[in-house]
């Protein structure tokens, strides 16, 4: 549990966000993917954000619609 | 492909699917012109290309498959006009004074604590798929991209808008994938912030 914790503390909310931002771009190295899940797991506001990433760019593409 | 008219022959068939098609190319403008202005962020260059993307389509209308919208077909060609415009008036790379600062990642950024937490963290935006089908919306979001500074601007349009890969803007403005990163992420973090402001905080679950 310890573990745990110091893991999901290894990730901000700011480089989480870079990270659901660059996963657009370029697929995620294997220890950035796993950083980034266990972040998710325990922080509502960055998987918030990670369901308006994906709205907004569902948004955009109407554009060419 | 069987004639939409019934009763007519092949080449009656064909004359007037082309009158149709040159009539409805202007219903068009007012769209292809706000995606140029968006893109480039030069009225009159904006003007420019969408009366090339409109001349190039009734010229190359036989090309017109059917399969997609006329819209769809007609955003195909303004994009490659956008990238021809860019490229001839982005003789240097734009790493340059100008854009330095918005490619900076490691300076202050207001949204976070200097631990890196959210200093306000994102709000609830309800169903937001259900904003999609509202004109003021579209005129919200259009209103936010305008509000991007403006080589962010073009760079995030031509990666959302006109859907090109990382490595072919890259090449084209002769930036570096990090740069590009930076200036997407900048982008989507105004942008977001923007949205929530002006749409979802103003008017909760319209």
């Amino acid at each position: 549990m310890m573990l745990l914790h110091r893991l999901t503390h290894l990730v901000s909310c700011k480089e989480a966000t870079r990270l659901l931002s660059r996963r657009e771009e370029r697929r995620l190295r294997a220890a950035e993917r796993a950083k980034l899940a266990l972040h998710l797991g325990v922080c509502d506001a960055c998987s918030r954000f990670a369901r308006q990433l994906a709205f907004m760019r569902a948004a955009l593409r109407r554009y060419r619609t | 492909m069987p004639c939409r008219w019934p009763g007519l022959r092949d080449t009656a068939c064909l004359a007037v699917d082309a009158d149709l098609f040159a009539n409805e190319l202007p219903a068009h403008r007012a769209y292809l012109l706000r995606v140029a202005r968006l893109s480039l962020r030069d009225a009159d260059l904006a003007e420019d290309v969408v009366q090339e993307t409109l001349v190039a389509a009734l010229a190359g209308r036989d090309r017109f498959s059917g399969r997609s919208s006329v819209r769809t077909w007609l955003t195909g060609i303004l994009k490659h006009k956008i990238i021809d415009a860019i490229r001839q008036k982005q003789r240097r790379p734009i790493v340059a004074a100008d854009f330095a600062e918005e490619a900076d990642l490691e300076a202050f950024d207001p949204l976070f604590t200097d631990n890196g937490a959210w200093e306000a963290p994102p709000a609830d935006w309800g169903d937001p798929e259900n904003a999609l089908a509202r004109h003021e919306f579209m005129e919200v979001l259009t209103r936010c991209l305008e509000r991007l500074p403006p080589t962010t601007a073009r760079v995030f349009m031509m990666r959302e808008i006109h859907e090109l890969e990382s490595d072919e803007i890259c090449k084209e403005l002769t930036i570096t994938a990090n740069n590009l990163w930076v200036i997407l992420y900048r982008a989507r973090m105004a942008l977001r912030h923007c949205l929530e402001q002006n749409w979802f905080a103003a008017t909760p679950r319209r």
